[in-house]
């Protein structure tokens, strides 16, 4: 287990955003999710100059048990992508806050940031379960 | 014993052959004369070379790493794992049935054309429907070609309806194939008794509803006991009822899905109908329906003109065509001959058997472990690992367990509606010796979870192999033999 | 109810035993939970209980009305074919630790069904040259249809083209498929007897998911892959290549002219005709498909001792997981045909595979020349396989019946799919003698005056 960084906003279908300065995010996916997840054993995920929309899919990810889409959290453009997953997707399961990221992306629109859930709210979100 | 585990690959030698062919009785051909150079192939394939006897070993010792029916008891549910007749075997390779071409000239296939006739006649009378399509090649294309004829009997009324309804308790093929025909699926949850919640479903129907797949009994082994009032429902709404017949096995001269108001079955010849699971397949997925779907039935359709048997493709309502020919001849004439050896109290006994088996061995398990259901069940029933998996023991493990005892495991983890889901189904063909058999060692496995976790943890213990690394398999995927993967097994070895 | 049938278990006393166990006095009560207005009063309508030995009497006499290949030495080729096959096959699939085993969901008891498709996987990447083969499908018909679903799902382009010279059944069912998937179909014309470039050309565009052919195609004429491919790749569109897997002995690999996804059946080797069924369908890909490909495949691993295991692999996206957002409905293969013929391929070995290839185009082309002395014209202006399409002076239903008479089966009439009037597609397999194939010369060549 990975302790989150304070400053993460979250999605409910629980992506993590990490703010690099200017419109620049980090995404990728929360502890919980890789958790509930299980073994991940493929990402498919998107491209350098993608363009991807928030709540729509961005990629999907594949665990021995199942395959789920990945939802951007936010609109933009990919200017980032963590290519060390092809080889390793394990790092998921291990890191997902720091070398798990999955894509970086140059928001066309910040204001979706505000959408997104708090650490705390997220915590409550996960927590009540049926998620 | 040493134990065999070389792939044909490793024991093939070259010059080596296990067959003879003669030489040509015509010229030569020099293929470089007859065709341009780049298509002519430029490196053989590396197909396997063994002498005959090398081969015969080769695939009785992988035969001996298998399960099959005929090795022991086999209670996996939704699957109707009964005895595969051997006279079905025997009749599917007489000549006049494997040795003939799907376009020969009619009147040089009566047999096969009647056959398949009398087949669907006798499919339709069993499932309470008007006419049967022999064509799609197992349960899932079934239900593909059940709901691109709702789509077209939709169409031909001038509507458009894009949802079908599917309770959370159904097979994973019912929403992917209403994915693939091109509908929204929309899942009905079940209420506390494991049946279709008629008020919400009451809720989901609506004038864009098309069809509610429904398997009955359902997954969990009940009889869906409101289906008449469901049916009355979907059709008030203009839907259509499908049955998904994987459960059939259950309600054989008991009730038809047409008594109880679906307009279209489909069957799974290779579950209720005695032909071989082979593997995995080949199997055979009829489907039947309703007078008002005839029209839209896959073509060619086999018909009786008079006293000829013949195909005819001159239906212009039809969807077309589903499968390539006339469907899994070899495997109809298996069910032919089962359904022939059965007749209709053999049928119907087979039904009353394959209930009362699923009824006992629910009682004699339920004290050991939770049953979320405990009622009456048809042919087959649920168990929940859940009292186990508070002591650290998963379905997974125990089912790993029943392997020790020559057992294959029952269906686990299935239905989603139940935690720790054990599904069993003991079928008709079972003898009340086995079923005690397994009972007492299911018995002897739940007190070893008081007593003895560690045994069922590290299940199984008997087999040729442990438990696999299906993680390292499906990120670094080795899906064929080559030379350089077997390099890597000689190191594990040393 | 007592044990009358052969299957049923149940004496008198053990049914008693297990209805007093349950405290009740008959089976009826367990099927008390069903609405009386929907129970069936009698019995079912369908024919009487038949003992064995008469049953198998009646299912010879059943069979005996059909005329067989061995009695009947057949010319029907178009999709399935009359072929050798070792007797060795057919006790290797009836070990019914193969045929009665279920899906290989419990690796630990299913190694040697694993370990065979591992091993029918291998064989298919060998002949077609491609990276990857899953386990089998239902047939080539249904495997080139997954094929253009996958072509559009993994492209997000909605237009499929088929060469007419694909098989009319393969054309056929695409169009249910591509109609509940949405996408469009469009097929390429012929050019003469094979597919027409030109119109490919034009046809193909930046909304073209994929080009679909045949090779040998319907008319057994080897088309040339490697034109097709640089159109193909030049718009950006996958190239689908549905090949007749023992033409594939002799000719170049597909993968090695640029086929993205190869499929077909494996009927001629190993697997009966059977009057259209059961067959294999087989599927392959190039490795940027791998985790798209449909349906089961097996893959190699290790237990706790690291002593290598077969399991079911990339399982994420079938549809029992994926349930609604699954890409493909299909849930079983042809596990027991797909080791038919992986036995069949094994028997006649890497050399015997080509012999018995080499055999039909020589088998073939002795047929086509012997015709073409008698004055017939072959309508193939492409080198062809172990088929050709002759020009009859007649219809051939007509000359079809001629053969019948002189006890042999005919060809097939590619009036009614093509138009193509008095025009018969041949199959020369190598279980057609000398003697026989100039007796179907002699009967055509009667036939033009008779």
């Amino acid at each position: 287990m990975t302790k989150a960084t304070a400053s993460l906003l979250y999605s409910e279908d629980h992506e993590w955003v990490l703010q690099l300065g200017g419109n620049r995010v980090r995404i990728g996916i929360s502890d919980y999710a890789q958790d509930q997840l299980g073994d991940i054993v493929f990402v498919e995920n998107a491209e350098m100059d993608d363009k991807v929309t928030a709540n729509e899919t961005m990629g999907t990810i594949e665990s021995v048990k199942t395959a789920s889409e990945l939802y951007s959290p936010v609109s933009g453009t990919v200017v980032g992508v963590n290519d060390s997953l092809g080889d390793a997707p394990e790092t998921i399961n291990e890191q997902p806050y720091e070398a798990g990221w999955l894509i970086e992306v140059e928001m066309s629109n910040p204001e979706e940031l505000e959408a997104l859930l708090s650490e705390d709210e997220y915590k409550e979100f996960v927590s009540e379960g049926d998620v | 014993m040493v134990e065999y585990n070389e792939l044909i690959f490793e024991i093939s030698r070259p010059g080596r052959i296990g067959s003879s062919l003669p030489e040509s009785d015509v010229d030569k051909i020099d293929l470089y004369d007859k065709l341009p150079k780049h298509l002519i192939r430029d490196v053989q394939a590396e197909l396997p070379e063994v002498s005959e006897l090398q081969l015969v070993r080769h695939y009785t010792a992988l035969s001996n790493k298998n399960h099959g029916i005929d090795n022991g008891f086999y209670p996996l549910g939704s699957c109707t794992m009964k005895y595969n007749p051997k006279i079905n075997e025997d009749v599917a390779r007489f000549e006049g049935f494997s040795r003939i071409h799907p376009y020969q000239p009619e009147e040089t296939v009566q047999g096969a054309l009647q056959l398949l006739h009398e087949l669907q006649e006798e499919l339709a009378e069993i499932t309470g429907m008007d006419a049967v399509t022999l064509q799609p090649s197992a349960g899932a294309q079934g239900e593909w070609t059940g709901l691109m004829m709702v789509k077209a009997y939709l169409e031909q009324k001038g509507e458009t309806r894009t949802k079908v309804l599917v309770p959370d308790s159904a097979h994973g093929t019912n929403p992917a194939s209403a994915t693939v025909a091109g509908f929204k699926t929309v899942t009905i949850p079940s209420n506390e008794n494991g049946l279709v919640d008629l008020e919400e479903l009451k809720k989901h129907v609506d004038h864009d509803t098309a069809a509610l797949m429904l398997t009955n009994p359902n997954t969990l082994g009940l009889f869906e006991k409101d289906i008449v009032e469901i049916a009355k429902v979907v059709h008030e709404a203009g839907g259509l009822l499908y049955y998904d017949g994987a459960n059939a096995n259950a309600i054989l001269g008991k009730t038809t899905p047409g008594k109880m108001g679906f307009d279209i079955v489909h069957l799974n010849l290779h579950k209720t109908f005695t032909t071989p699971h082979g593997g995995g397949g080949p199997g055979a997925g009829p489907v039947g329906v309703k007078k008002k779907l005839i029209p839209y039935l896959p073509v060619p359709r086999v018909e009786k003109d008079g006293e000829k048997y013949v195909l005819n493709s001159d239906h212009p309502r039809s969807i077309g065509r589903v499968k390539g020919y006339y469907g899994n001849f070899g495997i109809l004439v298996r069910a032919y001959t089962y359904i022939r050896t059965m007749g209709p109290e053999g049928l119907r006994q087979v039904s009353e058997s394959a209930v009362l088996h699923a009824n006992y061995l629910r009682k004699k398990l339920e004290p050991y472990f939770e049953a979320p259901y405990s009622q009456v069940c048809k042919h087959e029933f649920v168990l929940s690992g859940s009292k186990q998996k508070k002591l650290g023991v998963r379905t997974l493990d125990m089912a790993k367990r029943l392997l020790d005892f020559g057992y294959h495991p029952p269906t686990i983890y299935f239905p989603l509606n139940v935690e720790e889901c054990l599904m069993i189904e003991p079928t008709e063909t079972e003898s009340k010796e086995t079923l005690d058999a397994f009972a007492e060692v299911m018995i002897q496995i739940a007190k070893e979870v008081e007593n003895n976790p560690g045994v069922v943890l590290e299940a199984p213990h008997t087999t040729v192999i442990g438990r696999l690394d299906e993680v390292q398999a499906a990120r670094q995927p080795i899906l064929r033999y080559t030379k350089e993967k077997a390099a890597e097994r000689e190191v594990v070895k040393s | 109810m007592t044990a009358t049938y052969r299957y049923l278990p149940d004496t008198k006393q053990d049914q008693e035993e297990m209805l007093s166990f349950l405290g009740i006095s008959s089976t009826d009560e367990l099927f008390e939970d069903i609405p009386p207005e929907i129970r069936l009063k009698g019995e079912l309508n369908i024919p009487a209980a038949i003992p064995e030995p008469q049953l198998l009497k009646k299912m010879h006499e059943l069979a005996s009305q059909n005329k067989n290949a061995n009695q009947y030495p057949t010319f029907l080729g178009a999709g399935t074919y009359d072929h050798y096959i070792p007797s060795v096959v057919n006790h290797m699939i009836s070990r019914s630790e193969f045929y009665t085993a279920y899906t290989p969901y419990q690796p630990e008891i299913s190694q040697g069904e694993l370990q065979a498709i591992f091993e029918f996987q291998t064989m298919v990447c060998e002949l077609t040259g491609m990276d990857v083969a899953n386990s089998s499908m239902y047939d080539g018909f249904t495997s080139l249809a997954e094929a253009a679903s996958l072509a559009v799902a993994s492209t997000k382009r909605s237009k499929v083209l088929i060469s007419k010279a694909v098989h009319p059944e393969s054309r056929a069912i695409i169009n249910p498929v591509s109609a509940g998937q949405g996408y469009t179909v469009e097929e390429v014309d012929l050019a003469a007897d094979v597919t027409d470039l030109v119109k490919l050309q034009e046809q193909i565009d930046q909304d073209t998911a994929a080009v679909i052919v045949q090779y040998p195609n319907f008319f057994g004429s080897i088309e040339d892959l490697a034109e097709m491919k640089k159109t193909t790749e030049a718009n950006g569109a996958l190239f689908i290549v549905s090949a007749n897997p023992l033409a594939l002995a002799l000719l170049q690999a597909p993968g090695k002219l640029g086929a993205d996804i190869v499929i077909g059946d494996m009927q001629p080797l190993g697997i009966p005709m059977s009057f259209g069924g059961p067959h294999c369908g087989y599927f392959a890909v190039h490795k940027k498909f791998m985790r798209k490909i449909p349906g089961r495949i097996v893959g190699q691993t290790k237990d706790e001792q690291g002593k290598r295991g077969f399991v079911l692999t990339l399982q994420a996206r079938e549809q029992h997981i994926r349930r609604d957002k699954a890409t493909s409905n299909i849930c079983s293969n042809q596990a027991l045909n797909a080791l038919a013929s992986s036995v069949c391929m094994t028997a006649l070995g890497k050399q015997g595979v080509r012999h018995m290839a080499q055999l039909n185009i020589e088998k073939a082309d002795y047929m086509a020349k012997r015709l073409q002395e008698k004055g017939f014209m072959i309508m193939n202006q492409s080198p062809f396989f172990n088929e050709f399409v002759v020009e009859l002076p007649r219809p051939v239903k007509e000359v079809n019946a001629k053969l019948l008479e002189a006890g042999m089966i005919g060809g097939f009439d590619l009036g009614s799919d093509y138009g193509f009037d008095n025009q018969m597609l041949i199959a020369v397999t190598e279980q057609r003698t000398k003697e026989e194939i100039d007796q179907f010369v002699e009967v055509l060549e009667a036939s033009v005056n008779g």
